[in-house]
């Protein structure tokens, strides 16, 4: 097993390089350093060194890959290559373009993001799973057929009209929660539950259409029809075996988003006010802090490539035919 | 005089509407490409759906022939025409009315005054504090409070009579049609599709098609004289920014997918088929780019963009030309981040077909690879790529308001849902609550979706019967 992962996470390290490649050529060889400076300083009238001491102060007035009047190592580690993209490679992201330590505020802002991504995560997939399990156990009747459209529908509404409409009716009309904002601790809770309902809801449309396909596969198979002929009522074969067996490709196929619940969600967190990593993103890519934007890109690949590993784990954990090679 | 422009995204939406003809025109006579799109076309649902989904590309297209109007001439001899830098299109002549009668800030559908109270000049010189006149909505009533209602109703009415018949003429023009091609009577047909025993669900369509008729004359005649969604924030009419949206959406939708498909196709079928090293390196080129999450890279390759369009303006004569290059971005952008699962699947199915028996037989008569792979592999893994098209779609319209609200979206310029929702989203804490441009932008892009979501239903079904259920 050690060595499988091993043998994963030395895989996931040219993909890793791949990213940063892709992230330096996009920020810093498409539009180079001036051009940023610029942007940020106001386009019209700018001097040229308010321009150098911009460039100064962030770091990017050094050469790109090679620095020929640097000495010894110092030729290629004095570069923006190394010092701003291989350094993420340490999770050194360095200062953001307005100063601040970049991997303070993320290691600060994680938490937000959990209690609200994490409570949204599992409530969601109990829901899909029961709504799911609900329309599998009419299936072809008039409630099965009613009940997809309705799923098509609740999936055709846009995300931006659940919250905004949530927010709208809950904490506007009915006064029952704060309409956003934040607080540390058990106090967040009140904060929290508002958005992580409108996840949920958000969520059921193409969630159980997606778990009620898995549980149809499943119900179409031989153990199931042996179930039934034996005798067993239909709930205990769809709660006993059905469930049991579609787990499988559910939860194998949940790994993945695990580790990215930690990056949080960039809408909900700007519309309630909730100072996680989403928020953050939004706001630096608002601002066009792209030392912040180029961190977050690194980290969220990080933690899909880490899901990713886990799910392939998860797979021979559950699974004993797969083998580990 | 005018000057047409063929914008970027022109220049594609048209080299796409040619390839859907040149497609159909190629499956007509084809019986087994002809034989799912029959089957599609045999759903009721899928059907009105069409229906929708035509009335939308129809004012897409319309709106896809831009052109610059020339401005007038002053002096007498004048050696040059020169030509506006605005980019109109098609829609904007004939919405031209929408477009100027611009009020002064927001006014509720169908209102006669300001949403704001103004100081006034009463008629006897005394100044009153109330709600002003609009300058165009409801401008011929004599008196606005009393003759509305009516005034609205009398114009529908009249407009849906208008539409009323002109949808008879196109049943009538419809059922002419099937009687001919059947060689039948024209009032047996009409009996055969009135009670819906037609293979093709003829009365569903028309029924659909007599219902949008009938609302969109409706909309158009009252829309000459109110403001029949209401007018946002700058006094602009809802309606014609709604109406504007749908060929940005439109626009997203199916180019990103026609951006995207030749690497996934091209690549997919390569990896699956010739394995080895170039399987790795599509492996790894995929993977890669999945790792990144979407919206980050299209944030940061948006950033990057906006800063070189605004460190180079040389480059655009017009600020259409400007914000079309935006959008064109948006949807290459889109398209790399969305090939990635296309060209896995492309890779699996094509890892299933090189053993089956046919591509056996054509390694064995010593066929090429690459024409194995055109010739074979690729006409047998088309279903998976139509119904990938057409689901992905849905997503994109949903991805563009999202984006747009992120900043990274579509030029602020451009009219889309995306924008609309934006500028709106913070009206609604005023009192009394500024709802028409959220609703307005969630209703049109509601209808697009679902419309699109239930077609791809019925594609996928007709194409994928293995996948059905879902």
């Amino acid at each position: 097993m050690l060595n499988y992962i091993l043998r994963r996470v030395l895989y996931a390290l040219p993909i890793l390089v791949g990213v940063n490649v892709i992230t330096f050529v996009l920020f810093f060889v498409v539009n180079t350093p001036d051009d940023m400076a610029r942007m940020q300083l106001g386009m019209k009238h700018v001097t040229p060194e308010a321009v150098e001491q911009w460039k100064q102060e962030r770091g990017y007035d050094r050469p790109v890959l090679y620095n020929g009047a640097a000495a010894g190592m110092d030729r290629f580690t004095d570069t923006i290559f190394f010092d701003k993209s291989l350094r993420l490679f340490v999770f050194d992201f360095g200062p953001s373009d307005a100063g601040r330590d970049i991997g303070h505020d993320i290691r600060q802002r994680m938490w937000a993001s959990l209690a609200l991504a994490v409570p949204i995560f599992i409530i969601g997939m109990l829901t899909n799973i029961t709504v799911a399990l609900l329309i599998a156990l009419f299936r072809a009747t008039y409630v099965d057929v009613v009940a997809v459209v309705a799923l098509v529908v609740l999936m055709s509404i846009s995300g931006l009209f659940y919250i905004i409409a949530g927010q709208y009716l809950v904490g506007k009309l009915l006064h029952l929660v704060p309409i956003s904002g934040y607080d540390d601790g058990l106090n967040a809770v009140k904060f929290v539950i508002l958005p992580v309902l409108i996840g949920v809801v958000g969520g059921i449309g193409s969630g159980s259409r997606w778990y009620r396909t898995i549980f149809l596969e499943e119900i179409g198979k031989d153990y199931v029809r042996t179930a039934r002929a034996k005798g067993a009522p239909e709930a205990a074969v769809l709660f006993r075996h059905v469930l049991r067996n579609a787990l499988i490709p559910i939860l194998t196929g949940a790994v993945v988003v695990l580790p990215l619940l930690f990056l949080g969600s960039l809408i909900m967190e700007s519309f309630f006010g909730i100072p996680g990593l989403g928020s953050y993103t939004i706001d630096a890519i608002n601002t066009q802090d792209f030392a912040v934007v180029r961190s977050m890109v690194f980290l969220g690949s990080v933690l899909y490539i880490i899901g990713l590993m886990l799910t392939d784990i998860s797979y021979t954990l559950v699974d004993p035919r797969v083998r580990l090679n | 005089m005018i000057k047409p422009v063929i914008l970027w995204t022109d220049a594609l939406v048209y080299l796409l509407i040619a390839a859907v003809i040149a497609f159909a025109w190629y499956a007509r006579g084809r019986e087994h490409l002809r034989a799912p799109w029959a089957r599609v076309l045999e759903s009721r649902i899928a059907i009105v759906s069409l229906v929708i989904l035509s009335a939308y590309l129809a004012v897409a297209l319309l709106d896809s022939l831009h052109f610059r109007p020339a401005l007038e001439q002053r002096g007498e001899q004048a050696q040059e025409t020169y030509y506006s830098v605005e980019v109109l299109s098609a829609l904007d002549v004939i919405a031209r009315p929408l477009k100027e009668r611009a009020e002064k800030t927001y006014s509720a559908p169908f209102a006669t005054r300001l949403y704001a109270r103004e100081a006034m000049e009463g008629p006897d010189g005394v100044t009153v504090w109330d709600y002003p006149r609009l300058r165009h909505g409801g401008a011929h009533l004599a008196d606005p409070d009393a003759g509305r209602a009516g005034d609205i109703a009398r114009r529908a009415l009249g407009a849906a009579a208008a539409g009323g018949a002109l949808w008879l003429l196109l049943a009538a023009l419809v059922v002419a049609g099937i009687a001919r091609a059947r060689a039948e009577g024209f009032t047996s047909t009409l009996a055969r599709v009135a009670a819906g025993r037609t293979r093709i669900p003829w009365r569903a369509g028309l029924f659909a098609a007599g219902l949008l008729i009938v609302l969109a004359a409706a909309a158009v005649r009252l829309a000459g004289v109110y403001h029949i969604l209401g007018t946002d924030q700058v006094g602009q009419d809802v309606f014609y920014q709604a109406v504007k949206s749908i060929r940005t959406a439109l626009v997203i939708g199916t180019l990103t997918t026609l951006v995207m498909l030749p690497f996934a196709v091209l690549l997919g079928i390569m990896a699956g088929y010739l394995r080895g090293w170039i399987d790795d390196l599509i492996q790894y080129l995929y993977t890669t780019l999945n790792s990144i999450p979407g919206v980050l890279l299209i944030a940061s390759a948006i950033l990057m963009l906006q800063v070189y369009i605004d460190t180079h303006p040389e480059l655009f004569q017009t600020d259409a030309e400007r914000a079309d290059m935006r959008l064109l971005f948006l949807c290459l952008i889109l398209g790399v981040t969305s090939w990635t699962g296309l060209c896995r699947l492309l890779r699996g199915e094509a890892l299933k077909l090189r053993e089956v028996e046919y591509v056996q037989a054509a390694v064995a008569f010593g066929v090429t690879r690459l024409r194995i792979m055109t010739r074979h592999l690729l006409p047998n893994v088309m279903h998976i790529v139509l119904i990938t098209v057409v689901l992905d779609f849905s997503g994109l319209v949903l991805a563009e308001a999202v984006l747009s609200y992120v900043g990274v979206g579509v030029d602020p310029s451009t009219e889309s849902w995306g924008n609309m929702i934006n500028g709106a989203r913070l009206e609604m804490a005023r009192e009394p609550m500024v709802w028409w441009s959220l609703a307005a932008a969630f209703a049109f892009m509601f209808t697009l979706v679902l419309a699109a979501n239930l077609f791809s239903d019925a594609v996928r079904d007709a194409f994928d019967p293995r996948l059905r259920g879902g």
